[in-house]
């Protein structure tokens, strides 16, 4: 099956869960930048959870199917379009994101998922070193991308429902005679939400001020950080720090003491202090922040955070039996 | 926070919540390098699924775990991923052991053919006037040397690289450079070291190499590895062209 690319969008790239084992080369993990909407999308569609789908930004694209395919979208909101639920595209038919009404970020999961090359065993997009994906950059217009292929589990006849659901119409509301995903089973997504924050390794130095103020999400973030701007947490005194190991969360402090939060496309290592870590929860609803949404930090142990992570997959494995029987039986 | 579980072993920190650093020692201790990078090995291989990235550098391993996975037991996730995994860390007494030569191929040499000066090295310049020397001097400075890759990080493939004559210790540029070419060779602070791609930059760049240090079709994809020893050799700017 093929998937015609009629408009690409802001930035729309292809991710799957991630480039793991890479790192020692300098490879980031990559992935999506809200793995939990990501995972959701492929339940929905009849995957697996890892297989690659589309991580759209802001403005959505236009698309088109070249067979009958059950598809999802989670994650920001866009008009015209439900989300958290599973989906029916018809061959043919323009599939359209309209306008973003929440959130930053959606995923779009293929029954089957889309079928780029892997490069170093992942088929996620890597923006700035230019690998995996589709040719290593974001979708353009025009482009043709190979789907459903992979081992999806398999797509019944009549799929979502008894019939098959036309995707477009008049009225999107058509698709609620079949089941979607109660918010309560998801991240506390907000635009201006309390990150959680374990200490990181130079917190003294900075973490009162980070705890304290209000920050907002600059027009400079992308899928390796979100720089924020707010009132300087302080400026590291004792010369240059060795670099050391980061991680998707890290929060870290340059020298003009405007935090990083360093996401998906994170690099390995880094020079700056580091003021603390989002807990790993709580990444789904950094990724959906906009530039210009305003966010403050409250510290947690973290024993309670990975208490959370545990509490999470508990969660997410109860929905996936939940998806599982709706669509298969 | 840091955790000892035996007495001289080696010190665990959490790095967020999925992930904790391992030290096995200073830069000063012999080998150091070496053993992170063995060690880093053995966990990626050994602790599979819940350890999904060994990273080493300076001395240490940085690991990336999933909390949900660590093997049962008593305590938190990271309790027991620092328990797990203090039986692989190699000590100082296992350095000399055939198994540590096996396992990492450790010490091995890379020659880093330069092109110096000029369009390709556009701070050698700054570099000599901040050494006080002529920038003959500083090439042939910069190419006795023999260098150690403390780390890969950065961006894909990037050695940070020990062992930079203390002459040639220069500042980093107050503005970063947009757009460093691919094979920039250049010096920052205290450290040498080479981009592999075209990234933006703050280091001096005194040269440029027409070898790849990464190509993502190769195991593993950077030429470099934590541990190998380094030695640039200048090359003129028609071996650089004629360069495969």
């Amino acid at each position: 099956m093929e998937i015609t690319v009629a408009r690409a969008g802001m930035m729309t790239t292809v991710q799957d869960a991630g480039r793991s084992g890479c790192r020692a080369s300098g490879v980031p993990l990559s992935g999506p930048m809200d793995p939990f909407a990501f995972r959701v999308a492929n339940m929905l569609a009849g995957n697996p959870e890892d297989l690659a789908g589309l991580e759209i930004t802001l403005s959505g694209p236009e698309l088109e199917f070249s067979q009958d395919v059950r598809i999802a979208v989670c994650g920001a909101e866009f008009s015209g379009l439900p989300s958290w639920r599973p989906l029916f595209a018809r061959a043919g038919e323009r599939v359209r994101f309209g306008e973003c009404r929440k959130g930053c970020r959606a995923y779009l999961a293929v029954a089957g998922g889309i079928s780029v090359p892997r490069v170093m065993g992942s088929r996620s997009t890597y923006l700035r070193g230019g690998l995996g994906g589709f040719r290593g950059r974001a979708l353009r217009d025009g482009d043709l991308l190979e789907a459903g292929s992979d081992t999806a589990a398999p797509v019944p006849a009549g799929s979502v429902g008894s019939a098959p659901r036309k995707f477009e119409g008049p009225a999107p509301r058509k698709f609620e005679g079949s089941f979607f995903v109660s918010p309560f089973l998801m991240p506390a997504y907000c635009a201006s939400p309390i990150v959680r924050v374990v200490r990181g390794a130079q917190a003294g130095e900075f973490f009162e001020a980070l705890g304290s103020g209000e920050f907002r999400v600059t027009a400079h973030s992308d899928r390796m950080g979100l720089r924020l701007s707010g009132g300087a947490i302080g400026r590291h005194s004792g010369g240059e720090l060795a670099s050391s190991a980061v991680a998707p969360g890290t929060i870290q402090v340059p020298p003009d003491g405007q935090p990083i939060v360093l996401m998906a496309d994170a690099q390995s290592i880094g020079g700056y202090p580091q003021a603390a870590h989002a807990i790993t929860v709580d990444l789904p609803i950094l990724a959906q922040l906009r530039p210009g949404d305003a966010l403050r930090f409250r510290e947690v142990p973290l024993d309670e955070a990975q208490h959370e992570i545990l509490k999470r997959e508990r969660e997410l494995a109860v929905l996936r039996e939940g998806v599982r029987q709706r669509l298969f039986s | 926070m840091r955790v000892r579980i035996k007495r001289k072993g080696p010190v665990f920190a959490p790095l967020g919540d999925s992930a904790l650093v391992v030290t096995l020692g200073t830069d000063a201790d012999r080998d150091v390098l070496s053993r992170a990078r063995s060690t880093a090995m053995a966990l990626e291989k050994i602790l599979r699924p819940a350890v999904r990235d060994a990273v080493p550098a300076y001395g240490t391993v940085a690991v990336f775990y999933d909390p949900a996975r660590v093997a049962e037991g008593p305590g938190s996730p990271f309790e027991r991923m620092c328990r797990a995994i203090e039986p692989h860390c190699l000590r100082a007494p296992v350095v000399a052991s055939r198994r540590l030569r096996r396992l990492s191929a450790a010490g091995r040499k890379v020659e880093i053919p330069v092109c110096y000066g000029g369009e390709m090295g556009p701070d050698l310049e700054a570099v000599a006037a901040c050494a006080g020397l002529s920038p003959e001097a500083v090439v042939a400075l910069y190419g006795a040397a023999e260098y150690v890759v403390q780390a890969i990080g950065f961006s894909p493939g990037f050695p940070y690289l020990a062992g930079l004559p203390k002459k040639l210790h220069t500042p980093r540029k107050d503005t970063p450079r947009e757009n460093v070419a691919a094979g920039s060779v250049g010096i920052g602070g205290a450290q040498a070291g080479v981009y592999p791609i075209a990234t933006p930059g703050g280091w001096n760049l005194i040269g440029r190499t027409p070898l790849r240090l990464f190509r993502a079709e190769d195991t593993p994809p950077s030429l470099l590895q934590t541990g190998d020893r380094v030695q640039f050799r200048a090359i003129t700017k028609e071996e650089f062209a004629a360069w495969k």
